[in-house]
């Protein structure tokens, strides 16, 4: 008796924590592939590289992955930032521009050289980064200091953003062939050197919430701001500094992205990836009002994404239907995460317990 | 529904009817609420609270805040369901269920935010979903005029019902909303839960006009206000709550303002000894230089300039009815709010740039009114909710150890006996008087020298209430300067050394020492002893 006891408790303590539901979801995409697509498990190792479908989750979604960091923040605090896609293109074209300046004498130059460079690197990486930061900043002004909706404040840079990102670039596609910036979408070293640099900021974004009092305060800012403010947290900065943080990610995110298909493209570089980078928090199970979130779900959510879009291109099913697809797919995973399934799933745990 | 015009002329025969049963029966009620208890996890909202109204009468249910009238009202209209005690209406029980069921049983209410659509004309909302058709579609002609002709003869308001309701004020609002009541429940009992809140002097006579119309229609009406004076114009009863309990019925000319002041906040000499030796004891211990010194500090439409001084091993008091200032009296001093007049110094040094971060690192704390809203943060745990205002004064880098934060949560947990399975808990798990005992945590981790209590005792239970004010004679005593801010007199007179008297955002009066309760009704109440 004792220990079935012991068992369902345990039971109980697994379904309870932010990482179950995640978790799940991702296994069930993986127990589709493992079933219909074969050879979707089969790692390749390739000159002391490795390769294969898995790998390609990982890979393509380190974007997503990127994005969603900032993004659980800023849901954190109960707001959500739409122009991460349009950040994304923006820190793409001051990258783009400051290797390959010959859009600006409006002319398509195809460098050749993969060692050219009109800047060196870390100056590329630094300004784009800088911008990126900026946009962050100023979507963090409008929503804390403003008190403008952060739907309603983001927007606007979702919209105007790629406007700017074209203004950068004179309205050209810039192409980029520096090898060493290629490596940071498309480098290994083992594994894919994008994993790296989500790895990094992960690591980074964690210790700075979890480690300082921030993710304190963020989770009580996003729970109730007026309480914080009466304890004495500036829920203004905490704001800002979100937003900003969102705005550093999203740039790291474009920096990835251009680098994978050597283009600055404003157009479409990080196109509809907040609405995808949003789903994986949501996925994750922080809540869109705010309050308690999980990093680490985060993640799992991105790769859920991730995982779907890798699956249905393996069945073959035709790029243009993938959106409607994923819809279903994101209806059905959202479904298992609602409260009253989560009660069903503890009402059989509880039966079992009589059994 | 096919001929809408016999709806109106079927509630003019009724309220005929009505007002012919008034006149013969005129002793007959219209509802009885018998022994209404209700209970909500960790506060006895109600208990044994009854109440009646009659065919064709004003009445006028009062209390402070936590008395428990919209509980009473939520009881009444079917929000929530007592867990004791009946309602007779029009002679037989009823048990509602929601607020539609009451409404289709003729109990309308009128909330203080008026629940229409601004955007739609007048004649829209008054006959929403009712409205006349002719061919399929809906008669537009008829609308309007049936819609007006309702507003001139049962209210007596004449407006064009075309226009937007959004373009007419709150007060003309309030009738449209009070028309659609009405109309379309033909109420019988029409409760008005402080509709003149937001109305000027011309809008709420205007109100007032229009209830003593309905009243003599035979409409009961159940009128909630916190304004003393709108209760004397307007009613025929007072009925009065106290802590979720009935303190009485009264006929409004039989009772005196401050007769009916005492009976709101209330008093009740026994235990007062204990807490009066304690007192007098902690009052040795009161220093003569001022931890805080305020000098014409006001904020505009908030509280007028105000002298005030806090001391060391003092609590001070701040008595006053609702709305009175006293809230926002804590809101400038703990710099919540800016003030815009005057100077503030604490521990001797003037200081500026007031806000609640800068209070905490100064020393001061502020126990918010309303801790749903402004103290608790309801999905983080026990142990969180208590270091946060530490936390926030040390900033984000000095990030307390876990054993730390355990350390100090478990130390409140025993010391204020917060009943919680353990410091992980959610606060929002717990129940009221122990989310107050938690914020009040909060505080006093935080190691203040002035410690501001705005209503720290409100809806919780009696004897945790008798703990907290024992609790803050002992921080009084430690050296700490209290303020104490209660709508309940025998509270403040209990715990405070001086008592300071706000009315109509202005302090009237400062009594220090042995005081007459009678003394501080009267200066509540603005009138001569």
């Amino acid at each position: 008796m004792k220990k079935i006891f012991n068992r369902t408790f345990a039971w109980r303590q697994v379904t309870e924590n932010t990482l179950f539901f995640p978790i799940v979801a991702l296994s069930l995409i993986l127990l589709f592939d493992f079933i219909f697509i074969p050879g979707f498990f089969s790692i390749e190792n390739r000159d002391g590289n490795l390769h294969g479908s898995l790998i390609d989750i990982f890979r393509n979604g380190s974007t997503v992955m990127l994005l969603a960091i900032g993004m659980t923040l800023v849901i954190a605090t109960g707001g959500v930032d739409l122009s991460v896609g349009a950040t994304m293109a923006i820190a793409a074209s001051v990258a783009g521009i400051l290797m390959n300046p010959s859009a600006l004498k409006n002319e398509v130059f195809f460098v050749t050289d993969p060692n050219y460079t009109f800047q060196p690197l870390w100056l590329v990486i630094v300004s784009a980064l800088l911008v990126a930061i900026l946009c962050g900043m100023w979507n963090g002004v409008l929503v804390a200091y403003m008190r403008i909706q952060p739907m309603v404040a983001t927007l606007i840079l979702m919209i105007s953003g790629r406007g700017i990102a074209q203004l950068i670039t004179n309205g050209l596609r810039v192409q980029i062939t520096y090898r060493p910036y290629s490596f940071i979408g498309q480098g290994w070293i083992v594994l894919p050197f994008s994993l790296y640099i989500v790895a990094a900021v992960f690591a980074i974004s964690w210790l700075l919430t979890r480690k300082t009092a921030i993710g304190m305060f963020i989770e009580s800012v996003g729970t109730n701001f007026r309480s914080s403010f009466f304890s004495g947290i500036d829920e203004k900065k905490i704001k800002l500094l979100v937003y900003t943080f969102c705005g550093l990610c999203a740039g790291i995110a474009g920096l990835v992205a251009s680098s994978n298909i050597k283009t600055s493209d404003a157009n479409n570089i990080g196109l509809t990836t907040e609405l995808d980078a949003i789903l994986a928090v949501v996925i994750g199970g922080t809540a869109m009002k705010g309050g308690r979130f999980s990093l680490l779900a985060s993640m799992v959510g991105a790769l859920v994404m991730q995982a779907i879009t890798q699956s249905m291109y393996a069945i073959g099913v035709p790029a243009f239907a993938l959106q409607a697809i994923k819809a279903v797919v994101v209806i059905l995973v959202i479904l298992l995460y609602s409260e009253q399934v989560r009660t069903f799933v503890r009402g059989i745990s509880a039966s079992k317990k009589v059994v | 529904m096919g001929s809408d015009g016999s709806i109106a002329s079927q509630f003019f025969k009724r309220t005929i009817h009505n007002r012919q049963a008034h006149m013969s029966e005129s002793d007959q009620s219209l509802l009885m609420m018998e022994g209404i208890g209700k209970a909500f996890p960790g506060v006895q909202a109600l208990e044994d609270v009854s109440l009646t109204l009659r065919k064709g009468e004003i009445l006028c249910l009062v209390g402070e805040n936590g008395a428990g009238k919209s509980t009473l009202m939520k009881v009444l209209t079917g929000v929530d369901q007592p867990d004791s005690g009946k309602i007779i209406f029009d002679g037989r029980e009823i048990q509602p269920k929601s607020p539609l069921e009451a409404q289709e049983l003729g109990i309308s209410t009128v909330y203080q935010e008026i629940n229409l659509c601004t955007n739609l004309s007048v004649a829209e909302n008054i006959l929403l979903g009712r409205e006349p058709h002719k061919a399929g579609r809906i008669d537009w002609a008829k609308t309007n005029a049936l819609a007006s002709a309702t507003l001139h003869n049962l209210l007596g308001v004449d407006i064009d019902v075309t226009k937007p309701l959004g373009s007419y004020t709150v007060a003309i609002q309030q009738m449209v909303a009070i028309a659609r009541a009405l109309y379309v429940a033909s109420a019988k009992i029409l409760i008005l839960d402080e509709p003149t809140s937001s109305l000027d002097e011309h809008e709420t006579d205007q109100l007032f006009k229009v209830m003593k119309k309905l009243k003599n229609q035979g409409v009961g009406i159940i009128f909630i206000t916190h304004f003393i004076g709108q209760v004397y114009e307007v009613s025929d009863r007072i009925t009065v709550l106290r802590n979720g309990k009935l303190v009485g019925t009264y006929e409004t000319a039989a009772i005196s303002r401050v007769g009916l002041i005492s009976k709101m906040i209330g008093r009740n000499l026994a235990e007062f000894d204990e807490m009066t030796k304690t007192k007098l004891e902690s009052g040795k211990h009161i220093k003569s230089e001022a931890l805080l010194q305020a000098r014409g500090y006001g904020l505009t439409d908030a509280i007028q300039p105000l002298d005030l001084d806090l001391h060391a091993g003092e609590v001070v008091g701040f008595a006053g009815l609702l709305g009175s200032g006293r809230t926002e009296t804590a809101s400038i001093l703990f710099g919540v709010d800016k003030p815009d007049t005057g100077s503030i110094s604490i521990n001797g040094k003037e200081v500026h740039d007031h806000s609640p971060l800068n209070s905490i690192k100064r020393g001061i704390a502020l126990c918010p009114e309303d801790r749903k809203a402004a103290g608790i943060v309801d999905d983080l745990t026990v142990r969180e909710n208590i270091v946060l205002a530490i936390q926030a004064s040390k900033g984000w880098l000095k990030y307390m150890s876990l054993p730390e934060q355990y350390e100090i949560a478990e130390k409140y947990i025993e010391l204020l006996n917060i009943a919680t399975p353990s410091a992980d808990q959610p606060v929002k798990n717990l129940s009221g008087g122990n989310q107050q005992k938690v914020i009040l945590a909060r505080w006093l981790a935080t190691n203040p020298q002035v410690l501001i209590l705005d209503e720290p005792t409100r809806g919780i239970d009696v004897g945790t209430k008798a703990e907290i004010q024992k609790l803050v004679l002992s921080l009084a005593e430690e050296g700490k300067a209290c303020v104490f801010i209660s709508s309940e007199l025998e509270e403040v007179l209990r715990t405070s050394h001086r008592i300071v008297v706000l009315r109509e955002r202005q302090k009237v009066a400062e009594f220090a020492g042995d005081v007459e309760e009678s003394t501080i009704i009267h200066a509540i109440a603005g009138s001569e002893a």
